[in-house]
């Protein structure tokens, strides 16, 4: 091969301009779009009250004092257990939507194809549908061109806007940071932050699209491993739509039937052989016709319009069978459905089905029910597992104590023997208020009878713990001179932490080290 | 799972042993993203110190320099704690306490100070060694009280540097001859009674005469040690300046900063001992510690569990 007619190694993106379509998927996106973006733009303005002391954000993470809030639940950099604990239910969530129903994270509820979805929507509003959209696109520069584009950008980036605005309203009171905004009181930090989210938010919704879903995200790469032949994804029912082709539908159906009689019974079988329908909400059970076998008045259901291509958001023909572009948005799916109904033909030439059944349909046969997919050992252990670490962070919620102590014995020096023999043990117990207020607590100790507290600077080992925070106490345990416990290398007892306001108690065990003779 | 020919992606043309390859082309941004890292890797060696030199890298364009900005931060922290450092430098210690903000600036300070200029002598968790006190326990030799720890810390003990340096000097009874060995065994017995453990009875009331001409005028005559006389003249409204004390130690408590066996005492009577410390204060050592460092460790020191 000489060098002129090597193959390209870099090609050009080819733009895509996806045509509206309606029908029952769209609608279910327009419903899932809604819900998101309205949960991520409204709920950092939910309040909720927990006392005078604390924030009353309902979600909040405030990175400044540690503290994660969610509605009721308070989390801890100690408790971080809980956020790890929800990513790994995350992605097993993920793992078994994936292996029961193909890509509907990708389809439907990915931020990148929720935005996409939302910067088509005003791309279409500024320079309407897709012929539109493809003329201004081929169009040389003019004063109209210029204009719409200048728009497009503005309303995009005033998107764009909101968004890195929201996402910095989830990081601090979000009332008190709105103003600060405006009135340019705001931190340089959450200025910076809302310019770059502004930009990505523009960048992979606006212009990159399709191309982070093709060339930056794993995901793609990585869910083939969780899909099996009992997927339900989004195929093409090539043997009932080939040959496509174009032509005057009422005459080649006409043809074809009779064709298809003629053969039929030529072959032995019963005349006017059917699919089986593909029933959707919506529409109508019809019955089609099975393709002639014979190649020479053969039509398939496919008149080649070309609506599923249209329409796709990532630019992909899906008649090509399954692709890693595909991220089964279902959009497919309503154009052909629209243009079978028009045609006359069942819906569902282009439809969610398993590829297993794909074979079973091809030759004829019945399907599997869907539940028998969807309820399939896989499944069954990704829920199980799924259910079983979500069951395990209820449990840990509901067990959450309000106050909390840890000691950490002060090991250098390990002990220390005072003027008159006393043996002497420090300590340093952490003491944690959850609750909305200041409040006393008295550390105790018991275990052993000789040995006895002393908490630095408090009289009567009382110490007050402020509103949500943790008090750091120097404590010494003492025993007297001679007794077995100064004596022993190591005695074991016991610390307590009683809330003097309503008499809960916590403790932790330690030990007290002696001289060891 | 069609005829079409547009499902097969191109192939490149390209065969080995039967082995194809598709034509897979990159998008041509990822070109362009690829020039631009390499432009942006050059504009960073220019700009940012990068190329190894003979005996240092390229300074880069814009002067960045990691220990630049170290210094300028420990110049914007030294200048935000310069009204903390001055109150520092001008309390009274004994009132330290009634200022929390302060207390707790000075303690954490002095936690500082101690780790960088004690724990080589009296050990990172202040508990002392064999000839170095221990800072933990409530014995002291010169004093335990903040202001005493702060004289002790600024003029040190033994030193030539201070001229107010805490001084004393117990006698080698043993090698100048003072004693003979057996009345210094005899003393040692005495020691040992008064101390609590096992001792010749007989030796120990032969040598407390010996103790009482020779050893009682410092240690006391029970032995409790000269800080215990100095506390009783400040009991009894006696100012007793500082520099007065001559830290003599308590023969009767558990406490030993040599040893309490008989082994040892019969060397420290017979050769005596000589424990120096440095005068930390600026004026007599360089580099020494500024007035708000001397407050600050002797803040740490006194809170540590042993203070006075």
């Amino acid at each position: 091969m000489s060098a002129s007619d090597a193959p390209k190694l870099y090609a050009s993106r080819e733009p895509v301009f996806p045509r509206r379509v309606s029908g029952f998927f769209r609608r279910m996106k327009w419903w899932i779009m809604g819900v998101t973006l309205g949960i991520y733009y409204l709920l950092p303005w939910i309040r909720w009250d927990r006392g005078p002391e604390m924030p009353n954000q309902a979600v909040l993470l405030d990175l400044a004092d540690r503290r994660f809030f969610f509605f009721w639940i308070e989390i801890w950099p100690h408790e971080f257990y809980f956020v790890a604990g929800l990513l790994v239910m995350a992605g097993l969530g993920l793992f078994l939507f994936t292996s029961a129903l193909g890509r509907v994270w990708c389809g439907y509820a990915c931020p990148q194809t929720v935005w996409t979805d939302l910067f088509i929507l005003t791309e279409r509003w500024i320079d309407g549908d897709r012929n539109a959209r493809i003329r201004l696109w081929n169009a040389p520069w003019s004063a109209k061109k210029v204009r719409l584009r200048v728009t497009k950008y503005i309303v995009w980036a005033l998107i764009g806007l909101a968004t890195g605005g929201a996402w910095i309203f989830y990081f601090a009171d979000a009332p008190t940071l709105a103003v600060d905004l405006v009135t340019g009181q705001a931190h340089p930090v959450a200025y910076t932050t809302m310019a770059i989210l502004t930009f990505t938010t523009v960048f992979m919704g606006g212009v990159a699209r399709e191309q982070v879903c093709i060339y930056a995200c794993p995901w793609p790469r990585i869910q083939a491993a969780m899909m099996d032949e009992s997927t339900i994804t989004i195929g093409y029912r090539d043997w009932r739509g080939e040959p496509r082709g174009k032509g005057n539908v009422k005459r080649r159906s006409a043809a074809k039937a009779e064709a298809a009689a003629r053969v039929s019974q030529a072959a032995g079988e019963p005349a006017g052989r059917q699919y089986p329908p593909t029933p959707y909400p919506g529409h109508e059970n019809k019955l089609g016709a099975w393709p002639s076998p014979d190649p020479a008045v053969a039509r398939g259901d496919c008149i080649d319009c070309m609506a599923c291509v249209n329409v796709c958001p990532m630019g992909i023909d899906i008649r090509n069978g399954q692709q890693m572009e595909c991220i089964t948005c279902g959009l497919c799916i309503d154009a052909c459905d629209e243009v079978m109904g028009k045609i006359g033909k069942p819906r569902g030439l282009i439809d969610y089905f398993a590829l297993q059944d794909e074979q079973v349909e091809r030759a004829g046969g019945t399907p599997t029910k869907i539940w028998k997919h969807i309820f399939r050992p896989r499944t069954i252990v990704y829920t199980s597992l799924w259910s079983l670490i979500g069951a395990a962070l209820i449990f840990a919620l509901f067990m959450q104590p309000d106050i909390d102590l840890t000691v950490a014995p002060v090991r250098n020096p390990v002990y220390v023997q005072m003027a008159d023999g006393t043996v002497r043990n420090a300590y340093e117990i952490r003491v944690r208020n959850k609750h909305g207020e200041a409040r006393p607590f008295r550390i105790t100790l018991s275990g052993d009878p000789m040995l006895y507290l002393d908490v630095e600077g408090t009289p009567y080992e009382t110490v007050t713990v402020p509103a949500d925070s943790m008090a750091l106490e120097r404590v010494y345990v003492m025993a007297p001179p001679g007794s077995e416990q100064a004596e022993a290398a190591r005695t074991g007892f016991r610390f307590w932490v009683t809330d003097l306001t309503n008499g809960d108690r916590t403790y932790e065990d330690s030990h007290f080290n002696g001289l060891g003779r | 799972m069609s005829e079409h020919d547009d499902q097969v992606p191109e192939k490149t043309g390209h065969e080995w042993d039967g082995i194809e390859e598709y034509d897979n082309p990159l998008p041509k941004w990822w070109l362009w993203v690829f020039y631009a890292t390499v432009v942006w890797g050059i504009g960073y060696t220019i700009a940012y110190p990068a190329w190894p030199m003979v005996d240092r890298a390229t300074g880069g364009l814009l002067g960045y320099s990691t220990r630049a900005l170290v210094a300028e931060e420990i110049a914007e922290v030294e200048a935000r704690n310069a009204d903390l450092n001055e109150a520092l430098a001008n309390v009274d210690l004994v009132a330290l306490d009634e200022t929390p903000e302060l207390e707790s600036y000075a303690t954490n300070m002095g936690a500082a100070v101690f780790r960088a200029q004690c724990s080589q002598c009296h050990g990172s968790g202040a508990a002392g060694a064999k000839g170095f006190p221990n800072l933990v326990d409530d014995a002291w030799i010169w004093g335990g009280r903040i202001e005493e720890i702060a004289y002790t810390v600024a003029h040190g003990i033994r030193n030539e540097s201070s001229p107010d340096a805490r001084w004393s000097q117990m006698p080698a009874f043993g090698r100048d001859g003072i004693l003979s060995d057996e009345e210094i065994d005899q003393v040692v017995q005495h020691v040992l009674a008064i101390s609590g453990q096992e001792h010749d009875a007989q030796m120990a009331e032969a040598g407390s005469e010996i103790y009482a001409s020779q050893c009682a005028s410092c240690h006391g005559a029970d032995g409790q040690g000269s800080l215990a006389q100095t506390r009783e003249f400040q009991e009894g409204g006696e100012s007793f300046p500082n520099d007065e004390t001559i830290g003599a130690p308590n023969l009767t408590d558990a406490i030993w900063l040599y040893g309490g066996d008989e082994e040892t005492l019969t060397e420290t009577v017979h050769n005596s001992r000589f424990g120096v410390m440095p005068a930390w204060a600026e004026e007599w050592r360089q580099p020494g510690l500024s007035q708000a460092e001397i407050n600050a460790v002797s803040a740490y020191v006194h809170q540590l569990g042993g203070g006075q």
